[in-house]
């Protein structure tokens, strides 16, 4: 169970710049919720997942995931409970490295690093099984530069090195905004494959409102660093964009254009 | 005919002095290309390697002992380059510059306030020694510094392929997905300065026994050698050598190519107080070369591919 209680966040504070992103927001996750965030530019939902998985400290307010405070861990310390996948294909992989070397690292993940081989024979077995699983080749490819996929095959190969150990919690930071409309669907897809088959507590950020309502059982929409709109269970199997635009009335171009 | 057999009379000097450079140019690599940081401590480390090993030895301690206690000393100038990086926040190069700085100050200190400090040959045992590059023994200085280079590699190698190994390879690669994935990016940056200038001081200790004293300039501009090695490495063996072993190797002979092409301007009559602007001229023009490849040349599209690659870490670099 993730909770969030009373988390405020202000960058540039005491400048002109001065912009308060997150704005006493609560917000509790069953296990194996798979939440969709909503909301225009600047509402807060990437500083929300850069919060719990500790890219920067709160201000104030309390991050906790079954039981253990996260607040005040580093970054690297609380990825061993994290599944993390972001918006540029670019920032969940290393490039110059080869597909079984990302997947190495990946399933290291919560482990120590000592002196022990960096990938094992048995590993590649393992990975050559899950690579097979996302149906695009890669597991005849395992000693290819990453640099050299596709952005769509990058953001595969990023969901499963973010699932590879099982993650208490998955953050999906608009992890198909970059990707062409095709791509984004396989990649949504796969998601929810492996959200599905491994029962994760998953929090996906969307620009997309057709895939937020599609995807998940519950639907969270932010406004202004919190949480405005919480639909879940029967009404969430309902609704529509028109429900959603209409019962809400939001005002975003983005948003609009993308439905 | 008289500049040939001059230049070749000089060859085996100049192998010996690249294959020494070419350690220190490893290490180089380690922090330039692994970690992905310019690390300028190596012009302090440079001198420092060899002051530690020439005083210890002066003061009777046997060679490998001072060779150990030279790696030690160099690995101890990166960890502050790491402690002034990552947990005072400073610029990497800055902070490579700071540690170069108080080194200066150090290495006079470790040399009892002198600029220069000579070692006979005759009294103690040196590994290498300038004179017995012609020789066709066990002792000739390209044979030893051959051997070192090999261990270097072999070692480094294993040590890039274990589990911390690669993760200091993702740190240089892609910092924001190493945290992701767990990995801690300021410790792995400090451990991987630290072995670099092990490395360099190693390289360093070897270099004074090599020319038979310590100097307190020996790493002036030591840095832009390094790098003409690797980027000369690169720009002649990077086709064939994909291996992580044979880059470090390219690295070591791009650091002998470099002391040849060094070797036949001298011979060709410069000065040798002109060398500092014929290496940086040298460094310029193997500089150039990747960039003006991937920006004129355009060849099939793989190595297109791998040239955009490049580019684009160059940019979020300079981003």
């Amino acid at each position: 169970m993730l909770e969030l209680k009373g988390i405020y966040k202000t960058f540039n504070a005491g400048t002109v710049n001065e912009k308060r992103a997150i704005d006493g927001l609560d917000l509790t996750l069953e296990n194996g919720d798979f939440v969709t965030v909503i909301g225009g530019n600047g509402a807060g939902k990437s500083t929300t997942l850069n919060l719990i998985a500790g890219v920067y400290p709160v201000d104030a307010g309390l991050i906790r995931l079954n039981g253990f405070n996260l607040t005040h861990l580093p970054e690297h310390k609380r990825a061993r409970f994290l599944g993390r996948v972001f918006q540029d294909p670019m920032m969940g992989t290393a490039a110059t490295m080869g597909i079984e070397e990302n997947l190495a690292l990946a399933y290291r993940r919560g482990r120590s690093r000592g002196l022990g081989s960096g990938i094992t024979n048995e590993e590649r077995k393992i990975y050559r099984e899950r690579l097979a699983t996302l149906g695009l080749g890669l597991e005849d490819r395992m000693t290819s530069k990453v640099g050299l996929l596709s952005g769509g095959q990058r953001q595969a190969l990023t969901l499963l090195m973010a699932t590879l150990q099982k993650p208490d919690l998955l953050l999906l930071d608009e992890h198909t905004a970059a990707l062409d409309p095709k791509t984004a669907d396989k990649v949504l897809q796969l998601t929810e494959e492996i959200v599905a088959r491994d029962n994760l507590t998953t929090l996906m950020v969307t620009h997309n409102m057709k895939n937020a309502i599609q995807y998940g059982n519950r639907l969270i929409m932010m406004d202004a660093g919190r949480v405005v709109v919480d639909i879940r269970g029967e009404e969430k199997k309902h609704l529509t964009v028109r429900d959603l635009l209409e019962k809400f009335n939001i005002e975003n171009d983005r948003m609009l254009l993308s439905e | 005919m008289e500049f040939f057999s001059d230049l070749l009379a000089a060859l085996p000097g100049a192998v010996a002095q690249g294959l020494i450079w070419g350690l220190m140019a490893i290490g180089v690599y380690i922090t330039f290309k692994v970690l992905d940081l310019a690390d300028l401590t190596v012009d302090g480390t440079m001198a420092t390697g060899g002051a530690v090993c020439i005083v210890m030895m002066m003061n009777g301690a046997n060679v490998w002992v001072a060779l150990l206690c030279a790696f030690i000393a160099g690995m101890l100038a990166g960890l502050v380059t790491g402690i002034l990086h990552t947990f005072m926040g400073i610029p990497a190069i800055l902070a490579g510059i700071l540690t170069q700085l108080a080194l200066f100050s150090i290495n006079l200190r470790i040399m009892d306030r002198k600029a220069n400090m000579a070692i006979n040959p005759d009294q103690y045992d040196l590994l290498v020694s300038l004179r017995n590059v012609r020789r066709m023994t066990l002792e000739n200085p390209i044979f030893v510094a051959a051997v070192f280079t090999i261990l270097a590699i072999a070692v480094l190698y294993w040590f890039f392929g274990t589990s911390l190994g690669c993760s200091i390879r993702a740190t240089g690669a892609n910092p924001n997905m190493s945290r992701a994935q767990g990995i801690n990016v300021s410790f792995n940056k400090v451990l991987g300065l630290m072995i670099s200038n092990g490395i360099v001081a190693l390289s360093s200790a070897l270099y004074c026994q090599y020319q038979g004293f310590a100097d307190i300039n020996a790493g002036r501009g030591a840095i832009v050698i390094g790098l003409a090695a690797v980027i000369i490495g690169e720009v002649v063996f990077s086709r064939i050598f994909q291996n992580f072993a044979l880059k470090l190797l390219s690295v070591s002979l791009g650091a002998v190519i470099y002391y040849i092409v060094i070797q036949i301007v001298l011979t060709a009559g410069l000065d040798t107080n002109d060398l500092k602007l014929i290496t940086a001229a040298v460094v310029a023009v193997f500089l150039a070369i990747p960039y003006w490849k991937s920006k004129y040349f355009h060849g099939h599209a793989k190595k297109r591919a791998a040239g955009e690659v490049t580019a684009r870490k160059e940019d979020d670099g300079n981003a």
